[in-house]
Protein backbone atom coordinates (compact mmCIF):
# COMPACT_ATOMS: atom_id res chain seq x y z
CA UNK A 1 0.00 0.00 0.00
CA UNK A 2 1.25 3.46 -0.92
CA UNK A 3 0.15 6.46 1.12
CA UNK A 4 0.75 10.06 0.13
CA UNK A 5 0.10 12.47 2.98
CA UNK A 6 -0.13 16.22 2.31
CA UNK A 7 2.56 16.20 -0.38
CA UNK A 8 3.65 19.65 -1.54
CA UNK A 9 6.49 20.50 -3.88
CA UNK A 10 7.67 24.03 -4.56
CA UNK A 11 10.49 25.28 -6.73
CA UNK A 12 12.33 28.55 -6.55
CA UNK A 13 12.35 30.00 -10.01
CA UNK A 14 14.47 33.17 -10.19
CA UNK A 15 13.46 34.21 -6.71
CA UNK A 16 9.81 33.41 -7.36
CA UNK A 17 8.26 30.47 -5.53
CA UNK A 18 6.17 28.23 -7.79
CA UNK A 19 3.95 25.55 -6.36
CA UNK A 20 4.08 22.39 -8.48
CA UNK A 21 2.23 20.11 -6.06
CA UNK A 22 -0.11 21.42 -3.43
CA UNK A 23 -1.19 19.28 -0.50
CA UNK A 24 -1.79 16.00 -2.29
CA UNK A 25 -3.08 13.12 -0.19
CA UNK A 26 -4.01 9.77 -1.62
CA UNK A 27 -3.92 6.11 -0.63
CA UNK A 28 -3.29 3.42 -3.22
CA UNK A 29 -4.38 0.01 -2.02
CA UNK A 30 -2.61 -3.15 -3.15
CA UNK A 31 -3.74 -4.86 -6.36
CA UNK A 32 -5.07 -1.58 -7.72
CA UNK A 33 -4.46 -0.10 -11.15
CA UNK A 34 -4.45 3.69 -10.87
CA UNK A 35 -4.51 6.06 -13.82
CA UNK A 36 -3.35 9.62 -13.23
CA UNK A 37 -4.54 12.03 -15.86
CA UNK A 38 -4.94 15.76 -16.28
CA UNK A 39 -3.65 18.67 -18.34
CA UNK A 40 -0.01 19.13 -19.32
CA UNK A 41 2.00 20.93 -16.66
CA UNK A 42 -0.52 19.98 -13.98
CA UNK A 43 2.02 18.10 -11.82
CA UNK A 44 1.49 14.44 -12.84
CA UNK A 45 5.10 13.65 -13.69
CA UNK A 46 6.37 15.54 -10.66
CA UNK A 47 4.09 13.48 -8.44
CA UNK A 48 5.49 10.29 -10.00
CA UNK A 49 9.06 11.53 -9.44
CA UNK A 50 8.27 12.40 -5.83
CA UNK A 51 7.05 8.84 -5.27
CA UNK A 52 10.23 7.41 -6.87
CA UNK A 53 12.46 9.77 -4.85
CA UNK A 54 13.80 11.65 -7.88
CA UNK A 55 12.31 14.82 -6.42
CA UNK A 56 12.09 15.49 -2.68
CA UNK A 57 8.77 16.93 -1.52
CA UNK A 58 8.93 20.31 0.22
CA UNK A 59 6.53 18.94 2.81
CA UNK A 60 4.42 15.87 3.38
CA UNK A 61 5.01 12.19 3.96
CA UNK A 62 5.15 9.05 1.82
CA UNK A 63 4.52 5.62 3.29
CA UNK A 64 5.10 2.31 1.53
CA UNK A 65 3.48 -0.65 3.24
CA UNK A 66 3.38 1.42 6.43
CA UNK A 67 7.07 2.36 6.31
CA UNK A 68 8.00 6.04 6.01
CA UNK A 69 10.08 6.36 2.83
CA UNK A 70 10.00 10.17 2.59
CA UNK A 71 13.70 10.52 3.33
CA UNK A 72 14.90 7.46 1.44
CA UNK A 73 16.86 7.98 -1.79
CA UNK A 74 16.03 6.54 -5.21
CA UNK A 75 18.13 3.39 -4.77
CA UNK A 76 16.63 2.59 -1.38
CA UNK A 77 13.09 3.01 -2.70
CA UNK A 78 13.93 0.87 -5.75
CA UNK A 79 15.12 -1.88 -3.43
CA UNK A 80 11.85 -1.65 -1.50
CA UNK A 81 9.93 -2.29 -4.73
CA UNK A 82 9.19 1.09 -6.32
CA UNK A 83 9.80 1.31 -10.07
CA UNK A 84 9.50 4.15 -12.54
CA UNK A 85 9.40 4.12 -16.34
CA UNK A 86 10.59 7.47 -17.69
CA UNK A 87 8.50 9.56 -20.04
CA UNK A 88 11.72 10.32 -21.96
CA UNK A 89 14.05 7.41 -21.19
CA UNK A 90 17.79 8.13 -21.36
CA UNK A 91 19.96 6.26 -23.87
CA UNK A 92 23.19 4.47 -23.01
CA UNK A 93 26.22 4.04 -25.23
CA UNK A 94 27.49 0.48 -25.11
CA UNK A 95 24.72 -0.93 -22.91
CA UNK A 96 22.80 -3.72 -24.63
CA UNK A 97 19.08 -4.31 -24.26
CA UNK A 98 19.82 -7.67 -22.64
CA UNK A 99 22.17 -6.13 -20.07
CA UNK A 100 19.68 -3.37 -19.23
CA UNK A 101 16.91 -5.93 -18.71
CA UNK A 102 19.25 -8.04 -16.56
CA UNK A 103 20.15 -5.00 -14.44
CA UNK A 104 16.43 -4.32 -14.01
CA UNK A 105 15.80 -7.94 -13.05
CA UNK A 106 18.69 -7.91 -10.57
CA UNK A 107 20.49 -10.89 -12.09
CA UNK A 108 21.42 -12.26 -15.50
CA UNK A 109 18.23 -12.92 -17.42
CA UNK A 110 18.12 -16.01 -19.64
CA UNK A 111 17.62 -15.24 -23.31
CA UNK A 112 14.10 -16.68 -23.47
CA UNK A 113 12.93 -14.54 -20.54
CA UNK A 114 14.41 -11.40 -22.12
CA UNK A 115 12.64 -12.31 -25.33
CA UNK A 116 9.33 -12.76 -23.54
CA UNK A 117 9.51 -9.24 -22.05
CA UNK A 118 10.43 -7.73 -25.39
CA UNK A 119 7.67 -9.59 -27.21
CA UNK A 120 5.21 -8.24 -24.63
CA UNK A 121 6.09 -4.69 -25.65
CA UNK A 122 5.86 -5.51 -29.35
CA UNK A 123 9.53 -5.84 -30.22
CA UNK A 124 10.85 -8.70 -32.29
CA UNK A 125 13.03 -9.90 -29.49
CA UNK A 126 16.03 -11.67 -31.02
CA UNK A 127 16.82 -8.69 -33.19
CA UNK A 128 16.99 -6.44 -30.16
CA UNK A 129 18.75 -8.46 -27.45
CA UNK A 130 22.28 -7.44 -28.38
CA UNK A 131 21.49 -4.00 -29.69
CA UNK A 132 22.70 -1.04 -27.69
CA UNK A 133 20.18 1.26 -26.06
CA UNK A 134 21.72 4.23 -27.84
CA UNK A 135 20.74 6.75 -30.49
CA UNK A 136 20.49 3.99 -33.12
CA UNK A 137 17.09 3.11 -31.64
CA UNK A 138 14.01 5.15 -32.45
CA UNK A 139 12.08 7.03 -29.76
CA UNK A 140 9.30 4.42 -29.86
CA UNK A 141 11.76 1.54 -29.51
CA UNK A 142 13.43 3.13 -26.48
CA UNK A 143 10.02 3.71 -24.89
CA UNK A 144 9.09 0.06 -25.30
CA UNK A 145 12.40 -1.14 -23.87
CA UNK A 146 11.77 1.21 -20.93
CA UNK A 147 8.42 -0.46 -20.30
CA UNK A 148 10.10 -3.89 -20.56
CA UNK A 149 12.63 -2.89 -17.85
CA UNK A 150 9.73 -2.51 -15.42
CA UNK A 151 8.14 -5.75 -16.56
CA UNK A 152 11.41 -7.52 -15.72
CA UNK A 153 11.10 -6.49 -12.07
CA UNK A 154 8.90 -7.62 -9.22
CA UNK A 155 7.52 -4.39 -7.85
CA UNK A 156 5.17 -3.27 -5.14
CA UNK A 157 4.44 -0.06 -7.02
CA UNK A 158 5.20 0.25 -10.75
CA UNK A 159 4.88 3.77 -12.17
CA UNK A 160 4.65 4.37 -15.92
CA UNK A 161 4.89 7.96 -17.15
CA UNK A 162 2.91 8.25 -20.40
CA UNK A 163 4.04 4.86 -21.73
CA UNK A 164 1.98 5.26 -24.89
CA UNK A 165 3.69 8.49 -26.00
CA UNK A 166 5.71 7.91 -29.16
CA UNK A 167 4.29 4.45 -29.77
CA UNK A 168 2.50 3.92 -33.07
CA UNK A 169 -1.18 3.12 -33.24
CA UNK A 170 -0.61 -0.45 -34.46
CA UNK A 171 1.52 -1.31 -31.45
CA UNK A 172 -0.72 0.59 -29.10
CA UNK A 173 -3.39 -2.12 -29.06
CA UNK A 174 -0.75 -4.69 -28.16
CA UNK A 175 0.59 -2.46 -25.42
CA UNK A 176 -2.87 -2.09 -23.92
CA UNK A 177 -3.11 -5.89 -23.87
CA UNK A 178 0.28 -6.06 -22.11
CA UNK A 179 -0.86 -3.66 -19.45
CA UNK A 180 -3.99 -5.75 -18.94
CA UNK A 181 -1.76 -8.77 -18.31
CA UNK A 182 0.50 -6.74 -16.06
CA UNK A 183 -2.41 -5.66 -13.86
CA UNK A 184 -2.97 -9.27 -12.98
CA UNK A 185 0.67 -10.20 -13.00
CA UNK A 186 3.92 -9.24 -11.41
CA UNK A 187 3.31 -5.90 -9.78
CA UNK A 188 1.21 -5.41 -6.71
CA UNK A 189 -0.09 -2.07 -7.89
CA UNK A 190 0.38 0.01 -10.99
CA UNK A 191 0.31 3.78 -11.42
CA UNK A 192 0.06 4.88 -15.00
CA UNK A 193 0.07 8.47 -16.24
CA UNK A 194 -1.94 8.65 -19.42
CA UNK A 195 -4.32 10.69 -21.51
CA UNK A 196 -5.53 7.72 -23.54
CA UNK A 197 -9.15 6.75 -23.23
CA UNK A 198 -8.43 3.09 -23.95
CA UNK A 199 -5.79 2.90 -21.25
CA UNK A 200 -8.09 4.65 -18.78
CA UNK A 201 -10.60 1.89 -19.32
CA UNK A 202 -8.13 -0.50 -17.66
CA UNK A 203 -8.14 1.52 -14.44
CA UNK A 204 -9.58 0.55 -11.12
CA UNK A 205 -9.22 4.12 -9.99
CA UNK A 206 -8.66 7.44 -11.72
CA UNK A 207 -6.97 10.52 -10.27
CA UNK A 208 -7.24 13.83 -12.10
CA UNK A 209 -4.34 16.15 -11.22
CA UNK A 210 -4.50 19.76 -12.35
CA UNK A 211 -2.70 22.85 -11.09
CA UNK A 212 -0.78 20.70 -8.61
CA UNK A 213 -3.93 19.52 -6.87
CA UNK A 214 -6.21 16.52 -7.03
CA UNK A 215 -9.25 17.76 -8.92
CA UNK A 216 -11.17 14.49 -9.04
CA UNK A 217 -10.61 11.04 -7.65
CA UNK A 218 -12.60 7.87 -7.56
CA UNK A 219 -13.35 4.58 -9.26
CA UNK A 220 -13.23 4.34 -13.05
CA UNK A 221 -17.00 3.97 -13.11
CA UNK A 222 -17.41 7.25 -11.27
CA UNK A 223 -14.70 9.37 -12.86
CA UNK A 224 -14.42 8.14 -16.44
CA UNK A 225 -17.87 9.29 -17.69
CA UNK A 226 -17.23 12.79 -16.32
CA UNK A 227 -13.86 12.91 -18.12
CA UNK A 228 -15.47 11.92 -21.40
CA UNK A 229 -17.62 15.02 -21.05
CA UNK A 230 -14.51 17.14 -20.55
CA UNK A 231 -12.68 15.56 -23.48
CA UNK A 232 -15.74 16.03 -25.66
CA UNK A 233 -15.61 19.69 -24.83
CA UNK A 234 -12.01 19.57 -26.07
CA UNK A 235 -11.06 22.56 -23.95
CA UNK A 236 -12.52 21.09 -20.80
CA UNK A 237 -9.34 21.13 -18.75
CA UNK A 238 -8.18 24.50 -19.89
CA UNK A 239 -11.60 26.08 -19.49
CA UNK A 240 -11.84 25.04 -15.88
CA UNK A 241 -8.32 26.10 -15.01
CA UNK A 242 -8.71 29.59 -16.42
CA UNK B 1 60.97 -18.35 -18.98
CA UNK B 2 57.66 -16.92 -18.05
CA UNK B 3 56.32 -16.65 -14.57
CA UNK B 4 52.93 -15.79 -13.06
CA UNK B 5 53.40 -12.02 -13.41
CA UNK B 6 54.26 -12.37 -17.09
CA UNK B 7 51.31 -14.70 -17.69
CA UNK B 8 48.94 -12.29 -15.98
CA UNK B 9 50.28 -9.33 -18.00
CA UNK B 10 49.98 -11.31 -21.22
CA UNK B 11 46.38 -12.16 -20.42
CA UNK B 12 45.56 -8.50 -19.81
CA UNK B 13 47.11 -7.23 -23.02
CA UNK B 14 46.76 -9.99 -25.55
CA UNK B 15 44.35 -12.57 -24.16
CA UNK B 16 47.07 -15.23 -24.36
CA UNK B 17 48.43 -16.92 -21.28
CA UNK B 18 50.07 -19.81 -23.03
CA UNK B 19 51.90 -19.96 -26.33
CA UNK B 20 49.29 -20.07 -29.09
CA UNK B 21 49.25 -23.51 -30.71
CA UNK B 22 49.33 -21.98 -34.16
CA UNK B 23 50.08 -18.59 -35.67
CA UNK B 24 53.17 -16.44 -35.52
CA UNK B 25 54.16 -14.62 -32.36
CA UNK B 26 56.96 -12.70 -30.69
CA UNK B 27 57.15 -12.03 -26.96
CA UNK B 28 59.45 -9.29 -25.69
CA UNK B 29 60.31 -9.06 -22.00
CA UNK B 30 62.37 -6.35 -20.27
CA UNK B 31 63.89 -5.19 -23.54
CA UNK B 32 64.68 -8.57 -25.10
CA UNK B 33 62.85 -10.97 -27.38
CA UNK B 34 62.26 -14.17 -25.39
CA UNK B 35 60.01 -16.35 -27.53
CA UNK B 36 59.14 -16.35 -31.23
CA UNK B 37 57.56 -18.38 -33.97
CA UNK B 38 57.34 -17.62 -37.70
CA UNK B 39 54.94 -19.44 -40.00
CA UNK B 40 54.73 -20.15 -43.72
CA UNK B 41 52.87 -16.87 -44.28
CA UNK B 42 54.25 -14.69 -41.51
CA UNK B 43 57.98 -14.21 -41.13
CA UNK B 44 59.34 -12.48 -38.02
CA UNK B 45 63.00 -11.43 -38.02
CA UNK B 46 65.18 -9.43 -35.65
CA UNK B 47 66.36 -6.04 -36.86
CA UNK B 48 70.10 -5.76 -37.25
CA UNK B 49 70.53 -1.99 -36.95
CA UNK B 50 68.34 -1.25 -33.93
CA UNK B 51 66.16 -3.03 -31.37
CA UNK B 52 62.96 -4.46 -32.81
CA UNK B 53 61.54 -6.83 -35.37
CA UNK B 54 60.33 -6.94 -38.95
CA UNK B 55 57.11 -8.78 -39.64
CA UNK B 56 56.38 -9.74 -43.24
CA UNK B 57 53.01 -11.15 -44.19
CA UNK B 58 53.13 -12.87 -47.56
CA UNK B 59 50.99 -11.51 -50.42
CA UNK B 60 47.49 -12.96 -50.54
CA UNK B 61 48.05 -14.86 -47.28
CA UNK B 62 45.03 -15.49 -45.10
CA UNK B 63 46.99 -15.51 -41.87
CA UNK B 64 45.56 -16.13 -38.43
CA UNK B 65 46.28 -13.79 -35.58
CA UNK B 66 49.86 -12.65 -35.03
CA UNK B 67 50.67 -11.82 -31.39
CA UNK B 68 53.50 -9.42 -30.55
CA UNK B 69 53.15 -8.53 -26.85
CA UNK B 70 55.72 -6.67 -24.78
CA UNK B 71 56.00 -7.06 -21.02
CA UNK B 72 58.13 -5.21 -18.52
CA UNK B 73 58.49 -6.68 -15.06
CA UNK B 74 61.76 -5.07 -13.90
CA UNK B 75 61.66 -1.64 -12.33
CA UNK B 76 63.68 1.09 -14.03
CA UNK B 77 63.66 -0.42 -17.54
CA UNK B 78 63.54 1.98 -20.47
CA UNK B 79 62.81 -0.01 -23.58
CA UNK B 80 62.57 1.50 -27.04
CA UNK B 81 61.60 -0.83 -29.85
CA UNK B 82 61.18 -0.35 -33.59
CA UNK B 83 58.79 -2.75 -35.30
CA UNK B 84 58.15 -2.61 -39.03
CA UNK B 85 55.20 -4.55 -40.33
CA UNK B 86 54.79 -5.27 -44.03
CA UNK B 87 51.44 -6.63 -45.18
CA UNK B 88 51.71 -8.08 -48.69
CA UNK B 89 49.24 -7.30 -51.46
CA UNK B 90 45.81 -8.85 -50.88
CA UNK B 91 46.78 -10.41 -47.53
CA UNK B 92 44.35 -10.57 -44.61
CA UNK B 93 45.75 -10.57 -41.08
CA UNK B 94 45.00 -9.66 -37.47
CA UNK B 95 47.86 -8.43 -35.32
CA UNK B 96 47.49 -8.26 -31.55
CA UNK B 97 50.09 -6.05 -29.89
CA UNK B 98 50.16 -4.42 -26.52
CA UNK B 99 52.34 -3.63 -23.57
CA UNK B 100 51.95 -4.57 -19.94
CA UNK B 101 54.14 -3.11 -17.23
CA UNK B 102 54.40 -4.55 -13.72
CA UNK B 103 56.43 -2.13 -11.68
CA UNK B 104 57.03 -3.07 -8.07
CA UNK B 105 60.05 -0.81 -7.64
CA UNK B 106 60.54 2.91 -7.25
CA UNK B 107 62.15 3.66 -10.63
CA UNK B 108 60.13 4.48 -13.72
CA UNK B 109 59.54 1.72 -16.26
CA UNK B 110 59.04 2.92 -19.78
CA UNK B 111 58.26 1.35 -23.13
CA UNK B 112 58.33 3.39 -26.33
CA UNK B 113 57.07 1.28 -29.22
CA UNK B 114 57.53 2.69 -32.70
CA UNK B 115 55.38 0.72 -35.11
CA UNK B 116 55.39 1.30 -38.85
CA UNK B 117 52.82 -0.44 -41.01
CA UNK B 118 53.13 -0.79 -44.78
CA UNK B 119 49.82 -2.14 -45.99
CA UNK B 120 49.92 -3.44 -49.56
CA UNK B 121 47.36 -3.00 -52.30
CA UNK B 122 43.98 -4.47 -51.35
CA UNK B 123 45.36 -5.93 -48.08
CA UNK B 124 43.29 -5.98 -44.91
CA UNK B 125 44.78 -5.47 -41.46
CA UNK B 126 43.11 -5.54 -38.10
CA UNK B 127 45.43 -4.24 -35.40
CA UNK B 128 44.60 -4.43 -31.70
CA UNK B 129 46.79 -2.71 -29.11
CA UNK B 130 46.17 -2.86 -25.37
CA UNK B 131 48.09 -1.00 -22.73
CA UNK B 132 48.04 -1.97 -19.11
CA UNK B 133 50.01 -1.20 -15.99
CA UNK B 134 50.11 -2.70 -12.49
CA UNK B 135 52.43 -3.19 -9.55
CA UNK B 136 52.67 -1.92 -6.02
CA UNK B 137 55.83 0.15 -6.56
CA UNK B 138 56.02 3.93 -6.65
CA UNK B 139 57.90 3.92 -9.97
CA UNK B 140 55.97 5.37 -12.84
CA UNK B 141 54.64 3.20 -15.67
CA UNK B 142 55.14 5.05 -18.92
CA UNK B 143 54.04 4.02 -22.41
CA UNK B 144 54.68 6.17 -25.48
CA UNK B 145 53.56 4.45 -28.67
CA UNK B 146 54.26 5.90 -32.09
CA UNK B 147 52.34 4.48 -35.03
CA UNK B 148 52.87 5.21 -38.69
CA UNK B 149 50.53 3.68 -41.25
CA UNK B 150 51.16 3.75 -44.98
CA UNK B 151 48.14 2.47 -46.86
CA UNK B 152 48.32 1.51 -50.53
CA UNK B 153 45.44 1.52 -52.97
CA UNK B 154 42.19 -0.10 -51.76
CA UNK B 155 43.75 -1.38 -48.55
CA UNK B 156 41.76 -1.55 -45.33
CA UNK B 157 42.99 -1.05 -41.79
CA UNK B 158 41.08 -1.26 -38.56
CA UNK B 159 42.96 -0.20 -35.42
CA UNK B 160 41.71 -0.61 -31.89
CA UNK B 161 43.66 0.81 -29.00
CA UNK B 162 42.69 0.31 -25.41
CA UNK B 163 44.24 1.71 -22.26
CA UNK B 164 41.99 1.16 -19.31
CA UNK B 165 44.15 1.21 -16.23
CA UNK B 166 47.47 1.50 -14.57
CA UNK B 167 49.49 3.59 -17.02
CA UNK B 168 50.81 6.74 -15.35
CA UNK B 169 51.80 8.60 -18.45
CA UNK B 170 51.19 8.00 -22.11
CA UNK B 171 51.88 10.05 -25.18
CA UNK B 172 50.48 8.54 -28.35
CA UNK B 173 51.58 9.67 -31.75
CA UNK B 174 49.89 8.45 -34.86
CA UNK B 175 50.27 9.32 -38.49
CA UNK B 176 48.51 7.73 -41.44
CA UNK B 177 48.77 8.28 -45.18
CA UNK B 178 45.96 6.90 -47.31
CA UNK B 179 46.23 6.19 -51.02
CA UNK B 180 43.38 5.83 -53.51
CA UNK B 181 40.38 3.91 -52.12
CA UNK B 182 42.10 3.10 -48.82
CA UNK B 183 39.93 2.90 -45.72
CA UNK B 184 41.07 3.46 -42.15
CA UNK B 185 38.96 2.89 -39.05
CA UNK B 186 40.43 3.81 -35.66
CA UNK B 187 38.78 3.17 -32.30
CA UNK B 188 40.53 4.53 -29.26
CA UNK B 189 39.38 3.84 -25.71
CA UNK B 190 41.09 5.38 -22.77
CA UNK B 191 40.58 5.79 -19.06
CA UNK B 192 42.83 7.75 -16.74
CA UNK B 193 42.72 8.03 -12.96
CA UNK B 194 44.85 9.27 -10.08
CA UNK B 195 47.41 11.77 -11.37
CA UNK B 196 47.76 10.10 -14.77
CA UNK B 197 48.34 11.94 -18.01
CA UNK B 198 47.37 10.82 -21.51
CA UNK B 199 48.03 12.70 -24.70
CA UNK B 200 47.05 11.66 -28.20
CA UNK B 201 48.31 13.27 -31.39
CA UNK B 202 46.83 11.99 -34.60
CA UNK B 203 47.33 13.05 -38.18
CA UNK B 204 45.40 11.39 -40.98
CA UNK B 205 46.30 12.41 -44.52
CA UNK B 206 43.75 11.37 -47.11
CA UNK B 207 45.82 11.60 -50.25
CA UNK B 208 44.01 9.34 -52.72
CA UNK B 209 40.68 9.64 -54.45
CA UNK B 210 37.93 7.75 -52.63
CA UNK B 211 39.97 7.27 -49.46
CA UNK B 212 38.09 7.39 -46.18
CA UNK B 213 38.78 7.49 -42.47
CA UNK B 214 36.64 7.05 -39.40
CA UNK B 215 38.07 7.84 -35.99
CA UNK B 216 36.12 7.15 -32.82
CA UNK B 217 37.74 8.21 -29.57
CA UNK B 218 36.09 7.62 -26.22
CA UNK B 219 37.70 8.51 -22.96
CA UNK B 220 36.96 8.79 -19.27
CA UNK B 221 39.04 11.05 -17.04
CA UNK B 222 38.73 10.41 -13.30
CA UNK B 223 40.27 11.85 -10.13
CA UNK B 224 42.98 14.43 -10.86
CA UNK B 225 44.03 12.96 -14.21
CA UNK B 226 44.36 14.90 -17.43
CA UNK B 227 43.95 14.16 -21.12
CA UNK B 228 44.76 16.08 -24.27
CA UNK B 229 43.53 15.03 -27.72
CA UNK B 230 44.77 16.51 -30.94
CA UNK B 231 43.17 14.72 -33.89
CA UNK B 232 43.79 16.13 -37.36
CA UNK B 233 42.33 15.04 -40.68
CA UNK B 234 43.66 16.48 -43.91
CA UNK B 235 41.78 15.88 -47.15
CA UNK B 236 44.04 16.22 -50.18
CA UNK B 237 41.71 14.47 -52.65
CA UNK B 238 38.01 13.59 -53.03
CA UNK B 239 37.66 11.75 -49.73
CA UNK B 240 35.58 11.33 -46.60
CA UNK B 241 36.62 11.53 -42.98
CA UNK B 242 34.67 11.49 -39.76
CA UNK B 243 36.23 12.11 -36.37
CA UNK B 244 34.22 11.64 -33.22
CA UNK B 245 35.70 12.39 -29.79
CA UNK B 246 33.57 11.81 -26.68
CA UNK B 247 34.90 12.28 -23.19
CA UNK B 248 33.37 11.81 -19.78
CA UNK B 249 34.92 14.02 -17.16
CA UNK B 250 34.73 13.25 -13.44
CA UNK B 251 36.06 14.60 -10.14
CA UNK B 252 38.94 17.08 -10.62
CA UNK B 253 40.06 15.77 -14.00
CA UNK B 254 40.91 17.92 -17.00
CA UNK B 255 40.23 17.11 -20.66
CA UNK B 256 41.25 19.12 -23.71
CA UNK B 257 40.20 18.27 -27.23
CA UNK B 258 41.75 20.30 -30.03
CA UNK B 259 40.39 19.03 -33.32
CA UNK B 260 41.68 20.20 -36.66
CA UNK B 261 40.16 19.43 -40.03
CA UNK B 262 41.63 20.67 -43.25
CA UNK B 263 40.44 20.35 -46.84
CA UNK B 264 42.82 20.90 -49.72
CA UNK B 265 40.41 19.60 -52.34
CA UNK B 266 36.98 20.75 -53.44
CA UNK B 267 35.50 17.26 -52.93
CA UNK B 268 36.96 16.54 -49.51
CA UNK B 269 34.22 15.94 -46.93
CA UNK B 270 35.53 16.05 -43.40
CA UNK B 271 33.45 16.09 -40.25
CA UNK B 272 34.50 16.43 -36.67
CA UNK B 273 32.36 16.00 -33.59
CA UNK B 274 33.69 16.49 -30.08
CA UNK B 275 31.96 16.46 -26.73
CA UNK B 276 33.19 16.60 -23.16
CA UNK B 277 30.76 16.32 -20.30
CA UNK B 278 29.98 14.74 -17.01
CA UNK B 279 27.92 11.57 -16.77
CA UNK B 280 24.37 12.26 -17.86
CA UNK B 281 22.18 12.72 -14.80
CA UNK B 282 19.17 10.94 -16.32
CA UNK B 283 21.33 7.88 -17.00
CA UNK B 284 22.40 7.82 -13.35
CA UNK B 285 18.83 8.23 -12.12
CA UNK B 286 17.54 5.52 -14.46
CA UNK B 287 20.03 2.99 -13.12
CA UNK B 288 19.32 4.08 -9.55
CA UNK B 289 15.62 3.41 -10.14
CA UNK B 290 16.69 -0.16 -10.95
CA UNK B 291 18.23 -0.45 -7.47
CA UNK B 292 21.87 0.40 -8.19
CA UNK B 293 23.71 2.88 -5.99
CA UNK B 294 25.36 5.91 -7.56
CA UNK B 295 28.85 4.41 -7.80
CA UNK B 296 27.54 1.15 -9.30
CA UNK B 297 25.53 3.16 -11.82
CA UNK B 298 28.62 5.21 -12.74
CA UNK B 299 30.64 2.04 -13.25
CA UNK B 300 28.05 0.55 -15.60
CA UNK B 301 27.77 3.77 -17.61
CA UNK B 302 31.57 3.99 -17.98
CA UNK B 303 31.90 0.31 -18.82
CA UNK B 304 29.37 0.68 -21.64
CA UNK B 305 30.86 3.95 -22.84
CA UNK B 306 34.31 2.38 -23.15
CA UNK B 307 33.11 -0.92 -24.59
Amino acid sequence: MLELKNISFRINDDGRETEILNDISYTLEDEKFLIITGPNGGGKSTLAKVIMGIEKPTSGQILLNGKDITNLDITERAKLGVGYAFQNPPRFKGLTVRRLLSLAHGSDLPEDECCAYLTNVGLCSREYLNREVDTSLSGGEVKRIEIATLMARNLDVAIFDEPEAGIDLWSFTMLVESFKVMCKGRHRSVILISHQERIMQLADEILVVANGKIRTQGSREEVFPKLLGEFGDNCGFRGKEA
Amino acid sequence: MRDDIVSSLLKQISDIEVIPSDGAYNIRKNGEGIERRSTKDVEITTKTDKPGIDIRVAPFAKADSVHIPVVITDSGVKDTVYNDIYIGEGAVVTIVAGCGIHNSGCDASQHDGIHRFFIGKGARLRYIEKHYGEGEGTGERILNPTTVVEMEEDSFCEMESVQIRGVDSTKRDMKANLDKGAKLVITERLMTHGKQFAGSDMEINLNGEGSSAQIISRSVAKDGSSQVFYPRAVGNAPCQAHIQCDSIIMDDAKVRSIPEIAANHYDAQIVHEAAIGRINNDQLIKLQTLGLCESEAEEIIIEGFLK
